[in-house]
């Protein structure tokens, strides 16, 4: 294993189709019309000397290291902006050329400090190797002249220095910035020999800077350097795999040394994030290795008690005894599980293979249920796949951007910046949320509309536009007549053309201005390829399988689906939850989205695993604890989720919790759920073994194992040795065999294999005889289901109302450095930018209740309540108030309630009618959580075995 | 030499400073094109400074992020962090000026003064800067007391014009 080196040609890939002939150093080559002389150089593998200039980002021409000679031009030409073209002779080498360089780098080096051997970069620096390449000897002016070595260090961000002293002012990073990341928190003050890099004339930590990272990956010096670099050194060998992050799936180069991981860096050849980060994926891994990992298997026979560790054998032998006690007191039904969406597809497969195959029911389900399962519902009922319709390259090609509750420069940062760049670059925007989120408003991105509508009136705001196209004759009607089933198209045009459909009819309902709303609906049908982005401000409503049927819908009506820059598109929150769905997690369906009452299916898994099946759809999360509560189900394996904190009306789940005999929890810490847990088994992390996620856009990519398993065993080995145990056998010896049986067993993913992987990288799904190496856009000529269906979309308002004691309505969400329950992020310095949640409310609500920024407030709802600071903020409407839910001592989901969408269970986590006011101290609920910390927690110390062990 | 760091976010609120004053200021020229230096000397004509106070405002107006004003700020001389005293004192320290003698003359200006480059005398009196070539070469050393000329200075022709700021 080496260290991968990725190819860089000095300025970006261009992808013109029309090509130009250019001679460098006598050699012919043939380029994209637009390629610069320098990346045409690096195509015949030609490295001319660079430092200012770098593959990811536009041509600066600072340096003037890279100069060359073309004839019949005077002097010498920076290749790095020059455009190769036709019949173009260019000289990388002459002495005159040789003469320059050195001279350039001359001038770099005299204010340079010459610490090469101890510097953190010592081996990894590209001034260093350019002084070699131009064959530097000596300075003639000597290092006593003014210079910049005394420059402060900025050590503020947690995860890396800002060496001024080092900086060559190449502006990588200041470029790397505003071209890649878009957020411009970086400049050049002063000028001349003042000229320095500064986050806006503060330090690091104070500064606009998000800390994704894509300045250090750009600073060609140890100018920007990982903290973590500095303390071990340089890597040695490098394992490309996926972030487990959010559902972008982006993917990095994990830099070892040994089973050490140095550090994250973003690998160029990744499609979904092409060479970006965030700060979660780029920094945030410390967790993996946190002290706070539990990596020996626990039992205990009440949750009082305190936990004793035992090995492996007894601990899956145990768990197997204790499941099939349950199953002959109180029936084969009353045990079940959940996949978790962090975890692997192979993983997950085995998963709801056990259950449905050893455990013998279909009480199978997933985190996904209470974020995205409406997204399968809306989108294979309207077009025929439980997926979102293109990949994120599409969106380089969008004219129009609807989003609509999502806000991805916080939850889905990389794809955030691709877009926020096409932004820039022209695309027209509209928000649909009730926050002004920073997509509404942040430097260089306007939206032209953002319709901060009311939470829980998705359906009545896109029924609104829909009525806008369908009345003002909007509709794209060849491509409708074309494609989609007339009978039901018209029949949705009558009732979506009714009064009281229009802007103006549901503003009461929205709170947004009709006449905006008009202006965006005619933007999106008439202002070119149009696409939509959501999140799960669509998904978590009561309706929201009818919101994303309402989004098709109206992508359907203006033709956007099918075409390149449109299209429907769910934002995906955790790594691997459009794998989960796929891999056959819900009680309903086996992988590849099929019934399990569906006779062809189900022989077909009952051949290739040898059991029979049951043909009645098991419970889903909400049902289990319902069941739990009501004394019929008492045993629930869990397999990295953390339901007592994520899910909502936080006292039914732990209630439901509570009721049962056996709950196992395989996690990588003695989570919330672990608390009311029998059996703890110790989870593997994304870095302990090998598998696929598969991102938001269906993309199937690698993980790669780069250490060993903490714990001794793999998620995948765990279920396998469980089902073992409960006499259903499983024999695979490597994920890759678990990728096979899915293949053979799943028609979408018939095409996937390993050794495919390997080969191109990635793939999207449907990947099989039809499309050998996947399918980046769905629905291109035809609807997956035939003819794209359209559905009726009545507004049903919430039954969660506001009125005089809960006049509020609370609305929860992610932000940047926080993913999800915590449980990662929490234990890593991604704390220091969110140390608790904090409940954003607007001034005039503050002020009515005498609340200042930053008091103690109670957030009571009819499900229960709790305390956290305020945060006065005009991003929030009058009358809506926003937290997140990272801390479990927050304790957000006591306040949220079991209302669901209607066809799917999501949880209405985004509508809470709730009231606030001044507290001096934490709810009840909070304080027994408190106690309940040091109480369920406690582990069994064994006094027969020295401490130390 | 431009101001060091610290100047450019003095300890203290900038005297005058009224953000209500400043958001019209800004309004009022942000939909220029190339709006933010004209927002910039708006404000200075105003408050005569551009203080770290400004570079929010001016950011959200023009939908730049902060660092970009920063970075404009700092690359202009005549913005100033910070209002500068009655007079000011533009000493040329260009070629010409320099074989002149300019740098002892200012040295030793400087010295009497107890202010450094950019500073501003205890009194308030007078605020001396450095210019880069004032067009004046042919009687240098040449200087710009509040944008008048002076020429073929020593050092007695500096105190005085110390003197005669201290007195208006």
């Amino acid at each position: 294993m080496a260290l991968i080196q990725e190819t860089d040609y000095g300025t970006p890939i261009r992808l013109a189709q029309d090509t130009v002939t250019l001679t460098i150093d006598g050699h012919a080559v043939a380029v994209p019309r637009g390629t610069s002389v320098m990346a045409a150089a690096m195509m015949l593998g030609t490295k001319i000397p660079k430092l200012c200039a770098t593959d990811s980002l536009e041509p600066f021409g600072s340096c003037r290291l890279c100069l060359v000679q073309i004839e019949g031009r005077r002097g010498f030409p920076a290749s790095c902006t020059t455009p190769a073209e036709d019949g173009m002779v260019v000289r990388t080498q002459s002495d005159a050329i040789a003469k320059r360089r050195r001279g350039v780098m001359e001038l770099y080096i005299s204010d340079h400090p010459l610490d090469c051997l101890t510097c953190s970069a010592n081996g990894d620096c590209e001034l260093q190797d350019m002084a070699g390449v131009v064959g530097l000897r000596e300075v003639r002016y000597g290092f006593d002249g003014a210079n910049h070595r005394d420059a402060p260090k900025d050590e503020s961000n947690p995860y890396f220095t800002f060496e001024a002293s080092k900086c060559i002012a190449c502006s990588r990073c200041i470029r790397a910035c505003e071209e890649v990341q878009g957020t411009f928190a970086l400049t050049m003050e002063g000028r001349g020999f003042d000229s320095k890099v500064s986050p806006g004339g503060t330090d690091f930590m104070s500064s606009e800077c998000v800390s994704c990272g894509a300045c250090v990956q750009a600073c060609p010096t140890a100018t920007l350097n990982e903290k973590s670099v500095i303390a071990l050194g340089t890597p040695e060998h490098s394992v490309v795999t996926t972030c487990a992050y959010c559902g972008v799936g982006c993917s990095f180069k994990a830099e070892m040394k040994g089973d050490t991981l140095v550090r994250m860096v973003p690998y160029k050849a990744g499609k979904a994030n092409e060479g970006h980060s965030c700060v979660k994926g780029r920094f945030a891994f410390g967790y993996a290795t946190h002290k706070d990992r539990k990596v020996k298997p626990m039992i205990r026979a009440r949750i009082t008690d305190p936990w004793r560790e035992v090995s492996w054998e007894e601990a899956i032998n145990h768990t197997a005894s204790e499941l099939r006690r349950i199953q002959a007191k109180y029936g084969q039904e009353a045990i079940g599980g959940i996949t978790s969406s962090r975890c692997t597809n192979e993983e997950t497969f085995l998963v709801q293979k056990m259950i449905r195959g050893a455990f013998g029911n279909n009480n199978v389900d997933t985190c996904a249920r209470v974020c995205h399962s409406p997204t399968g519902y809306g989108l294979k009922t309207t077009l025929g796949t439980s997926a979102g319709t293109q990949d994120f390259a599409s969106v380089d090609h969008a004219d129009v951007i609807l989003v609509i509750g999502a806000n991805p420069t916080d939850a889905h940062p990389v794809f955030g910046s691709r877009m926020k760049k096409r932004l820039r670059a022209g695309a027209r925007l509209i928000v649909a949320d009730p926050r002004r989120i920073d997509l509404v408003k942040s430097p260089h991105v306007q939206a032209e509309h953002h319709l901060p509508l009311l939470p829980g009136s998705n359906v009545a705001l896109l029924n609104a536009m829909a009525h806008v196209v369908v009345t003002e004759g909007l509709v794209a009607e060849d491509y409708v007549r074309e494609r989609c089933d007339l009978a039901e198209f018209e029949s949705w045009a009558r009732f979506i053309a009714q009064e009281r459909n229009s802007p103006e009819a549901v503003e009461p309902v929205t709170g947004a201005q009709a006449q905006r709303v008009r202006e965006a609906a005619r933007l999106y049908a008439t202002g070119g390829a149009a696409a939509i982005y959501y999140g799960l401000g669509v998904t978590e409503h009561s309706q929201g399988s009818t919101t994303v049927m309402a989004m098709a819908n109206l992508a359907m009506a203006t033709g956007n689906i099918g075409k390149l820059g449109a299209g429907v598109n769910p934002l995906r929150g955790q790594n691997n939850v459009q794998g989960a769905c796929d891999m056959g997690s819900f009680p309903h369906e086996f992988s590849g989205y099929r019934h399990v009452s569906d006779d062809a299916t189900r022989e077909m898994f009952e051949t290739i695993w040898g059991v029979p099946l049951s043909p009645e759809p098991g419970l889903r999360i909400p049902n289990m604890l319902d069941e739990a509560v009501g004394g019929r189900f008492k045993g629930l394996y869990v397999q990295g989720e953390d339901i007592a904190q994520s899910d909502p009306d936080t006292k039914h789940v732990t209630a439901g919790l509570m009721a049962m005999e056996c709950v196992i929890v395989q996690d990588l810490f003695l989570n919330e759920t672990a608390k009311y847990a029998h059996v703890f088994l110790p989870g593997s992390s994304f870095l302990e073994k090998d598998g696929t996620f598969t991102n938001a856009e269906r993309r199937i990519n690698r993980v790669r194992r780069v250490m060993a398993p903490l714990g001794g065993m793999a998620d995948w080995e765990v279920t396998m040795a469980l089902s073992n145990a409960l006499g259903f056998p499983m024999e695979y010896h490597h994920p890759s065999e678990i990728m096979d049986e899915i293949a053979r067993l799943t028609p979408s993913f018939a095409g996937v294999s390993y050794a495919k992987l390997e080969a191109v990288g990635s793939v999207q799904w449907p990947c099989n005889e039809a499309a050998p190496l996947g399918t980046p856009m769905m629905h291109v000529d035809r609807f997956v289901r035939g003819k794209g269906r359209f559905m009726i979309t009545e507004f049903v308002p919430t039954d969660e109302r506001t009125g005089v004691n809960f006049p509020l309505i609370l609305t929860t969400g992610r932000i940047l450095s926080q993913y999800n329950v915590g449980a990662q992020t929490r234990r890593t310095e991604n704390s220091r930018w969110h140390e608790e949640d904090v409940l954003e409310i607007h001034p005039f609500d503050a002020e009515h209740r005498g609340i200042q920024d930053g008091e103690l407030v109670a957030l009571e709802s009819r499900s229960g309540e709790i305390a956290l600071r305020a945060r006065i903020s005009e991003r929030m409407q009058p009358g809506v108030v926003y937290t997140t839910f990272h801390h479990a001592m927050t304790g957000a989901n006591v306040v949220t309630t079991d209302y669901s969408d209607w066809a799917t269970n999501c949880p209405e986590y985004k509508v809470t009618a709730v009231q606030v006011r001044r507290t001096n101290g934490p709810s009840a609920w909070q304080e027994e959580f408190a106690a309940g910390e040091s109480v369920l927690k406690r582990i069994e110390v064994r006094l027969d075995v020295p401490a130390a062990e | 030499m431009s101001a060091p760091i610290a100047e450019l976010r003095p300890a203290a609120p900038t005297p005058h400073w009224d953000d209500t004053l400043a958001i019209e200021i800004i309004a009022a020229h942000a939909g220029l094109e190339g709006a933010c230096l004209p927002v910039l000397h708006a404000l200075q004509d105003e408050f005569g400074c551009v203080p770290p106070e400004a570079v929010p405002l001016v950011a959200e107006a023009l939908n730049l992020s902060r660092a970009e004003v920063h970075g404009v700020v700092s690359f202009y001389h005549d913005f100033r962090a910070a209002p500068p005293g009655r007079h000011v004192l533009k000493l040329c320290r260009a070629e010409a000026c320099q074989s002149m003698g300019v740098d002892a003359l200012a040295a030793g200006l400087l010295g009497r003064l107890g202010v450094e480059w950019g500073g501003t005398t205890a009194d308030g009196s007078m605020t001396v800067e450095p210019a880069f070539c004032l067009g004046l070469c042919a009687c240098a050393p040449a200087a710009l007391l509040d944008g008048e000329p002076v020429g073929r200075l020593d050092d007695a022709a500096l105190d005085a014009l110390a003197q005669k700021a201290r007195r208006a």
